[in-house]
């Protein structure tokens, strides 16, 4: 049985009761649901509460100007009574410079200062192919960053520091003028490139390719001539690659390549280089690897590394999956062996064990061989994470790129990779994040750390005995920004490469 | 309907497979394959699943090896000699079950991908190839597009041109409309009947009967890894010579 209806009048819609929206019903949902839910939730205030009550005073009485721990102390007494804790900043204030750059020498901190804004030119075209105005943005943000940096980057040099007499004899020492003619040159030099790459992002490509080469000369420096050398190794990498690439293709002329190049290297180079520097001496004031330290160490050890790490670990990968026995059997032995030996071990090995072996005579920078077995390092794992990718593509993309006639590498370049690495993007940047906080672990082979080489060498200063949490939470705050950095980039590229329409 | 007797087909041989067998470990999946087409020719393969069909012209441009016997498509024989193997790839054309276009690329970049990388043609003259095809398949206006927000006919026949674009001499089919809508098998299948009007050679393995009665001028039904019996579709429908192919048959039109 059933009733016939038919409606005259139309509801207009109607706001939903008052506890059905805004921040009541928030509320009630989310805080206080039922008994349970909101003992809970007193619960969880109170500890916020005890939390807050023992860190807010402590960071409001922190003590910004004072010359040691006690005088601290006395300062947070003396101002918020006796008992009141108070952090002392001042230390950072005195010691900030070491936590930067080790014990790279004062008047010379332009140098890294200049490399590390170059740097963000030199990643730019890398990282943001087309999109100008979020190029803008950061490349504005780096300059800001940098135009404080160097002035302040310089200020030990100008008020504190003073010159060290045998520098001065040699006129090797900077005077404050010629230094501020440096500081003014590199803030245009980085302001210059910066909005070229605005204008052009892609000819900088070049600029990028340079980068690590003259990035090695600013933090190191010497002669000129033996980063040119070095640099000539290549040269002789791609004309013997291109020599050979038509008669005996990639994978063979690659190799080639590649044993022309350390031929050139074990042989050619020093000598070369030692021949021009005579013929022109130019260059700057050679600083050796054990004065590098800080951040410096940190930040020049993680980029080499992730740089290098990314296109070996694709070609692990790839030589994972080859049909070549030998090949594969060298790449899983490689992955295999790397990830099961403790980061640690492998850094011992490259400061210490690697010198028997290597012919006598040999110098091998300490933080080269490092930066070496680091790369390694990350790059057998990222093997692994790009293997990941690989095996989610479906057959399908490789058969239908065979079946166009595309050979290997260029269906590899065109269509596998940018879809493999892709996917693997969130677990790629993973492992950067923990190559970075990794590179603490050279503190172990005796290089100047932030967290514990320097923290050390602060706190056995009679004058900063017995601070603690300072150090540790001003370290850890940089090593997040710089890896929550590196997270949000990742979800910014994910975003970008979004095309699936899923 | 296609007009049969307007599609030329010439002497000149397209395929040639002799003593063709194929192994999969101990599996025989191809046995005994002796199979030759002319240019022109539109050849359907039917039969049941597993029964070796899409393995086989798959063989063709060498998507599966095969151990013996003899492949010759367009005068190069397919060996492992990777030379070889790529120029027969940029000269067969493939269409796919699941159409594998690429997901990251719009449709104008996955058109004009092979003939930039493999032709090495430069890029205006390869857009404007892309965009010619794109109006054949009747989709121009989804150049910029991704494949992701198209349909899956419009897919397929994104996928076919993409084929298309390298001019190839032979077209391939592996069950082109499997994984399509009833509504969209049409439109697959006129861009198909169109591209056989036209004088192109392909071989397609399909279940869609009423294509091979419309274009094929050969119906080549194969059981347990062998051709069981080829013959002019007409025949073929009407009067099958094997118990196999009478089943076959009963069991896919009487429904």
């Amino acid at each position: 049985m059933s009733e016939a209806f038919v409606r005259t009048q139309m509801t207009p819609p109607q706001k939903p009761p008052v506890t059905e929206r805004g921040a009541i019903k928030w509320l009630h949902e989310n805080l206080f649901a039922g008994p349970y839910n909101t003992i809970l939730t007193l619960v969880s205030l109170y500890v916020i509460y005890l939390m807050l009550s023992a860190i807010v005073p402590w960071l409001l009485n922190g003590v910004w100007v004072a010359d040691s721990l006690q005088e601290c102390r006395d300062i947070v007494a003396a101002s918020a009574g006796e008992g009141a804790t108070g952090a002392c900043w001042a230390m950072l204030r005195e010691r900030w410079h070491q936590f930067i750059f080790g014990l790279y020498p004062s008047e010379a901190y332009w140098r890294p200062t200049l490399a590390f804004g170059l740097l963000f030119v030199a990643i730019a075209p890398v990282l943001y192919s087309g999109q100008r105005s979020t190029l803008l943005t950061v490349l504005a943000v780096v300059f800001a960053f940098v135009a404080i940096c160097l002035p302040l980057a310089g200020a030990p040099g100008w008020w504190r520091v003073a010159p060290d007499p045998a520098l001065v004899a040699a006129g090797e020492y900077l005077s404050a003028t010629a230094l501020t003619g440096i500081y003014i040159g590199a803030l245009a030099l980085v302001a210059g490139l910066a909005a070229l790459t605005w204008v052009a992002p892609g000819r900088l490509i070049w600029f990028t390719l340079a980068f690590p080469a003259l990035c090695y000369f600013l933090l190191w420096g010497g002669s000129i001539w033996s980063t040119v050398a070095v640099v000539l190794g290549l040269v002789v990498l791609g004309l013997v690659y291109r020599l050979a690439v038509s008669l005996a293709g990639v994978a063979v002329a690659a190799c080639l390549g590649l044993l022309a190049a350390v031929l050139y290297w074990l042989y050619l180079d020093a000598p070369l280089a030692r021949e021009l520097s005579e013929a022109l001496p130019l260059g700057i004031p050679f600083i050796p690897s054990d004065e590098f330290g800080g951040f410096l160490l940190a930040i020049v050890i993680g980029v080499t590394a992730i740089a290098f790490s990314l296109p070996l670990g694709i070609l692990l990968a790839l030589g994972r999956q080859s049909d070549l026995p030998i090949v594969k059997m060298i790449c899983v032995g490689f992955i295999e062996f790397i990830r099961g030996v403790p980061l640690i071990t492998l850094l011992f090995t490259a400061s210490l064990l690697l010198g028997y072996f290597l012919p006598p005579g040999t110098t091998f920078d300490t933080i080269l061989r490092v930066m070496i077995l680091v790369t390694f390092f990350a790059a057998a794992y990222l093997a692994e994470v790009v293997r990941g990718g690989l095996a989610a593509l479906p057959r399908g993309q490789y058969e239908a790129a065979d079946s166009l006639g595309l050979d290997y590498w260029s269906a590899q370049r065109l269509i596998i990779l940018p879809q493999a690495l892709k996917i693997s993007i969130p677990a790629i940047v993973s492992t950067f994040i923990g190559l970075f906080k990794d590179t603490t672990l050279v503190s172990f082979v005796a290089l100047m750390d932030p967290l514990r080489g320097v923290t050390n060498a602060v706190r056995a200063d009679i004058d900063w005995k017995g601070i603690y949490w300072e150090p540790y939470i001003f370290v850890g705050a940089i090593f997040f920004l710089i890896c929550f950095g590196m997270s949000r980039y990742s979800m910014y590229l994910e975003q970008k490469l979004k095309t699936d329409h899923r | 309907m296609a007009d049969a007797a307007k599609m030329q087909i010439s002497d000149e041989i397209a395929i040639q497979i002799t003593g063709m067998n194929k192994w999969y470990g101990q599996f025989h999946v191809l046995r005994d394959i002796n199979m030759t087409v002319q240019r022109g020719e539109r050849i359907v393969i039917c039969g049941p699943s597993g029964s070796g069909k899409s393995t086989l012209i798959r063989c063709i441009n060498r998507l599966e090896e095969h151990q013996q016997g003899q492949i010759v498509v367009d005068g190069t024989e397919l060996t492992n000699d990777l030379k070889n193997i790529d120029k027969v790839r940029s000269e067969v054309g493939m269409v796919f079950q699941h159409f594998n276009l690429f997901p990251h690329l719009t449709i104008l970049e996955n058109l004009t991908l092979a003939p930039l990388w493999v032709r090495k043609t430069p890029k205006r003259e390869a857009e404007e190839t892309a965009m010619y095809f794109l109006e054949k398949v009747k989709i121009p206006e989804q150049a910029q597009k991704y494949p992701g927000q198209l349909s899956g006919g419009q897919q397929q026949r994104v996928a076919i041109a993409r084929s298309l674009c390298m001019k190839p001499r032979i077209m391939l089919f592996d069950e082109p409309t499997s994984a399509l809508d009833p509504e969209m098998i049409k439109e697959v299948l006129d861009t198909m009947i169109q591209l056989a009007q036209e004088g192109m050679t392909m071989i397609c393995v399909t279940h869609e009967m009423g294509f091979a009665q419309a274009v094929a001028n050969r119906v080549i039904f194969m059981d347990q890894g062998q051709i069981v019996e080829q013959n002019e579709p007409k025949e073929f429908f009407s009067n099958p010579k094997s118990d196999r192919t009478k089943l076959f048959l009963s069991q896919i039109l009487g429904h």
